[in-house]
């Protein structure tokens, strides 16, 4: 997923602002297991996506995650062995040994692939509408070698994506039949060390570990910048409240109960108000 | 002393062989200097060492002294290099590494730790000066190699550096951005004075901008000299390294040899560039050389695209409503600029774009060779990749126990070709910008393989930037445009009639002739001028 500046509040934002925002709205996801509070934080970041005008690669990345929530799923309804409601004996099973599947574990299980689901969508809005290069920037000063290294790493990414694209229409280009797609793979790890290379001689002639810390740089604080930290803030205070209080009231063991009424829709609704409100602003935002 | 090496000697680890040996050179700030020779003559490594990145970055063994901006290499690295010298390599795709081309132009400045506001004034006085300034906000993903060399070239730059090293900046431009850069050099060196020290292949392009040749061979400098002695002494002993111009005037027996298409024109008394129609006509009609005159081949097309549009899901229009015919064993070069539509033609012809309008119809199988010849050898011998009877007939016999990234260009790419040739006979072989980055001894060897490949029958199609590659090769050229055909001719039409896709004979001789040998002879039917410089 490549970042490109787009109309959009998220992208107007700086990227601390925008960053922590997304950050924020994962842990807050995190903090929550009620499913209808995870329901409305997926449908939330769709929204927010669709507000950032990423919701394409959003929704592509969080569908590319179903399998992997799945797996989170099955896994933990066979592995945990709490719950009181069984609904599948299955007997003894090597290894995994007497193997009861019970409503509480699949349920949970489920919980925690919607969760995994939520931060997978949260990760990728970060990747598609926050600012690497402004968020690098930032970074630098703290540790300006680890934060361009992490940079760079990711940037390799689409880098190699590009490679591996390259790689296999070559090979559509043969009158032989094509490589594996093993091949093109290996092929495209073995070229990943003179990518790097090249791309290291690059930051050394640009003078990276030159001179050190870059200059601060003073900007005033945008209504975008504003809202999204608000927003964050929001988010963290709201989670904060609602695990300390026990809002949610959710519990998975030994007997399931969640409780949906109108407490926890109005907890789910606020959690969607703060985190989408500042997308209403659309002052501003052209590139 | 902008660089200075002092008897300099260099060995690439685990190599047997100097890359640099005993180069001793001085460079004043000012001056413009072209670095001239063959592949693996000692060109990028010596910029490389200029850089600081020899021996720092790639190890191995280096003797003797290199001073860049009055800083010593053996006790500064690149980093602190980069504050006095720019750098720019030849690849515009590895030299990128933010995401937006503002963060690009501002990370050298901002490692320098240089405050804001110098930073945004490094910044927006290298997009001005590079003509970028409305890519600033743009992501570097989204650029053309053209755009991207630029942008490179502005990161380089930024920060008015005393001396700037480049190598090959111009090979992967056209050659409207092509003279736009080398115009940019040329106005940081007159007004800024700037040092440059460009390593180029095709010296037409830059000789007349510089001050002085350094001519590299196996490592050592051959030749250090004023660029009409560089072309006398090229003319004895190099004549690979001639410009077009110079040969024109060596094969007419006219001397001195001119340094510029305005030096020559002076010399053969034409004032303006105009063609001329009056006068040498039926001499110049008569050296005219036949491929200009040749029919269309007969036969059914080897391939052909009838109206055909791409057109981009949200995006532009990258095609528009091209149709063009390749018959059998026709030599056609494909030529506009960056971003015209070149790569995409051919990668429909080949099959792996397919039109959104219009239609493609292939007689047989179109073999593709993409600008990246690596992309096509996986394995890890060349053995590997190709039966022993391909590896001889390309001539890689010998080189079959190395890995196919450890070939030098030239042989890279003659395994690639081998690659794409092998197996069922292809009825049209498209090459693209086969030719960037080569010396002109592989670039003819290549012309030789593609003329042989037309006379067995093959439609030949090569995209490329080089008009003289153009010329020397293709009995017709298409001319793209924003995605349309803006002209299909015999070669000779084309690049004789064009301002930028020309040759320098052509303009020299105001389209009359597209290589030296033709317009020697034409020279040599006209009267020929009584040529009187002053050297």
């Amino acid at each position: 997923m490549i970042y490109r500046r787009r109309a959009s509040p998220l992208h107007a934002a700086r990227a601390a602002a925008a960053s922590l925002y997304c950050i924020v709205l994962a842990s807050v996801a995190l903090s929550f297991e009620h499913p209808a509070i995870l329901l409305a934080l997926l449908a939330t970041v769709i929204a927010a996506a669709a507000g950032a005008k990423v919701a394409g690669p959003v929704t592509r990345a969080i569908a590319l995650g179903v399998p992997f929530a799945l797996i989170i799923a099955l896994v933990n309804a066979l592995v945990v062995r709490d719950g009181l409601t069984v609904i599948a004996r299955l007997g003894t099973v090597p290894v995994l040994g007497l193997l009861d599947i019970t409503a509480e574990a699949t349920a949970y299980g489920g919980v925690l692939a919607l969760r995994a689901l939520v931060v997978i969508g949260c990760f990728a809005l970060h990747s598609a509408a926050v600012d690497p290069d402004d968020l690098l920037r930032a970074a630098r000063r703290v540790s300006f070698r680890s934060a361009l290294t992490a940079a760079l790493a990711t940037r390799l990414v689409p880098v190699l994506a590009r490679d591996a694209r390259r790689l296999h229409e070559a090979q559509r280009c043969l009158a032989r039949p094509p490589a594996s797609r093993a091949t093109v793979v290996r092929a495209v790890a073995a070229g990943a060390l003179d990518r790097a290379v090249d791309v290291a001689a690059t930051l050394e002639v640009r003078g990276y570990g030159g001179a050190g810390r870059p200059a601060r740089r003073r900007r005033p604080w945008s209504r975008h910048d504003l809202a999204f930290a608000a927003s964050a803030a929001a988010l963290a205070a709201l989670g904060t409240a609602a695990w300390l209080g026990d809002w949610e009231r959710f519990t998975a063991y030994p007997l399931l109960s969640a409780p949906l009424d109108g407490a926890r829709l109005a907890l789910a609704a606020a959690l969607a108000v703060c985190a989408l409100l500042p997308f209403a602003d659309r002052w501003g935002i052209e590139p | 002393m902008s660089l200075v090496l002092d008897r300099f000697t260099y060995t690439y680890p685990e190599t047997g062989r100097p890359a640099l040996r005993d180069v001793s050179l001085r460079i004043a700030p000012g001056e413009f200097v072209v670095l001239a020779g063959g592949t693996g003559s000692g060109k990028s490594t010596l910029l490389r060492a200029a850089a600081g990145l020899v021996p720092h970055f790639h190890g191995g063994e280096a003797a003797g002294r290199v001073i860049t901006g009055g800083l010593d290499t053996r006790e500064h690295g690149p980093a602190e290099i980069a504050a006095v010298a720019g750098t720019l390599f030849q690849d515009p795709e590895t030299q990128v590494v933010m995401g937006t081309v503002g963060a690009e132009l501002a990370f050298p400045l901002e490692n320098r730790g240089l405050s804001e506001a110098a930073v945004a004034r490094g910044v927006e006085e290298a997009a001005l000066a590079l003509g970028i300034g409305q890519l600033l906000d743009r992501s570097t993903h989204e650029l053309s190699g053209g755009e991207l060399q630029r942008v490179a070239l502005g990161a380089a730059l930024a920060g008015r550096p005393r001396v700037v090293l480049l190598d090959e900046p111009t090979s992967q431009l056209d050659p409207v951005a092509g003279d736009e850069l080398l115009g940019v050099l040329r106005r940081l060196n007159e007004e800024w004075g700037t040092a440059v020290v460009l390593a180029e292949h095709r010296l037409e392009r830059c000789l007349s901008a510089a001050d002085r040749v350094v001519a590299m061979r196996d490592g050592a400098v051959a030749c250090d000299a004023d660029p009409r002695a560089f072309l006398a002494w090229a003319h004895d002993h190099a004549p690979e390294l001639q410009t077009p111009g110079a040969r024109l005037f060596a094969l007419a027996g006219l001397r001195p040899l001119p340094v510029s298409v305005k030096e020559a024109r002076r010399a053969l008394g034409r004032a303006t560039s105009a063609p001329e129609r009056t006068g040498a006509e039926p001499a110049r009609e008569a050296a005219r050389p036949a491929r200009a005159r040749a029919r269309k081949p007969p036969g059914e097309p080897a391939v052909a695209v009838k109206s055909a549009w791409l057109e981009l899901k949200d995006g532009p229009a990258i095609l528009r409503g091209v149709s063009l015919e390749l018959r059998p064993g026709e030599r056609v070069a494909l030529m506009g600029r960056n971003g015209a539509g070149k790569s995409t033609l051919l990668r429909m012809l080949a099959g792996l774009r397919e039109p959104t309008r219009g239609r493609v119809r292939r007689a047989g199988r179109v073999a593709l060779l993409m600008q990246h010849p690596g992309d096509y050898a996986l394995h890890d011998r060349v053995a590997d990749e190709l039966p022993a009877a391909a590896l001889e007939a390309a001539g890689l016999a010998g080189l079959a126990s190395r890995h196919p990234r450890d070939l030098s260009g030239g042989e890279r790419q003659r395994l690639a070709l081998a690659l794409v040739l092998d197996g069922e006979r292809p009825a049209t072989v498209c090459l693209d910008e086969p030719t960037r980055g080569m010396d002109r001894g592989h670039k003819d060897a290549l012309a030789a393989l593609l003329r042989r490949l037309a006379e067995d029958g093959t439609a030949v199609l090569v995209a490329t930037h080089d008009a003289e590659f153009a010329a020397a090769f293709a009995e017709r050229t298409v001319l793209l445009g924003a995605g349309r055909l803006v002209a299909d001719a015999p070669t000779a039409e084309v690049l004789g009639g064009g301002w930028y896709f020309a040759t320098q004979t052509a303009r020299i001789l105001g389209g009359g002739a597209l290589l030296p040998e033709d317009g020697a002879a034409l020279l040599a039917g006209a009267d020929a001028p009584a040529v009187e410089l002053t050297a």
